[in-house]
């Protein structure tokens, strides 16, 4: 119990095995990620039409609107492609952004070939205890229908089932 | 679980117990620590760390003579669910978007271009 219980509880991990070479694995995920991530999941007030992740550890990670307008998601901290990248997430559960380095969790993407045509992902999702603070400022002030009292009924069904 | 939610909220409702939970979110303290950093008393301390235990978001634990306070893990499991299912859908859409760009590579010669996302003329 050496280690706060925050910081070891707060991580989530997933694996996932795709069939493709590593470096197109590692190509698609960081360098063509507006192909797929969710749609529904975004900051700005329209839906983005790109998500940009600069390729070099200190890079930016964003995402572009079709306005043209950018917000930013977070900085890269480590690019070792194809094996490794680690982003910094600066957006609080209400899809809001946080400039503050104490309020950031850290993504780690870790690739490993599984023979020439495979690859198998790690990710880790860590210190999200960091994003903890946020809630009780959504609660005092910019709470809004669309936003934090919608995530926290969402989580109230998915631990209730 | 409701019941949770709503006392949850409730606790987080004091900018002295957001305070609290910040600092306990780096490490776990004991009471007298918490007052020595925070503009009020040790018995307002004590008040606020019951309403913050009351709604499972610190537990405590003894330490010799100490009490000592951390961020209850089952709160925080909150803030991972929402990101477990968040991860589960992306990664989901990565898997498809990878392995799609493989076959149009492999079976076709040209028409590259009819694989982009069509976002765009959404609304």
């Amino acid at each position: 119990m050496a280690e706060p219980v925050a910081a070891r509880v707060g991580v989530v991990e997933k694996t996932l095995s795709v069939n493709v070479p590593i470096v197109r694995a590692f190509a698609v995920f960081t360098q063509n990620m507006g192909a797929w991530w969710p749609a529904t999941h975004h900051i700005a007030k329209q839906a983005f039409t790109e998500i940009t992740v600069e390729p070099r550890a200190g890079g930016r990670w964003f995402e572009r609107a079709a306005d043209g307008g950018e917000c930013e998601w977070g900085r890269v901290l480590a690019w070792e492609p194809p094996h490794r990248v680690v982003f910094s997430w600066h957006l609080q559960p209400d899809w809001k952004f946080d400039p503050d380095p104490e309020k950031a969790s850290e993504v780690e993407i870790r690739f490993f070939a599984d023979g020439a045509e495979k690859t198998r992902l790690e990710l880790e999702h860590r210190r999200l205890e960091r994003h903890g603070a946020s809630w009780e400022q959504l609660r005092a002030g910019v709470d809004s229908p669309g936003g934090w009292t919608a995530i926290l009924e969402q989580f109230a069904k998915a631990v209730a089932s | 679980m409701q019941t949770y939610v709503q006392a949850g909220l409730e606790a987080l409702g004091d900018a002295t117990r957001f305070a609290i939970l910040q600092m306990l979110a780096r490490r776990p303290l004991a009471v007298s620590e918490l007052a020595e950093t925070l503009p009020v008393s040790r018995p307002a301390v004590s008040q606020h760390l019951r309403v913050l235990k009351d709604a499972r978001l610190v537990s405590d634990r003894k330490a010799g003579t100490k009490r000592i306070y951390e961020v209850n893990p089952e709160g925080i499991a909150l803030l991972r669910e929402h990101f477990d299912k968040l991860w589960e859908q992306a990664l989901t859409a990565f898997k498809m978007a990878a392995e799609k760009n493989k076959e149009a590579e492999h079976g076709r010669t040209g028409g590259s271009k009819s694989r982009r996302r069509r976002k765009n003329t959404k609304r």
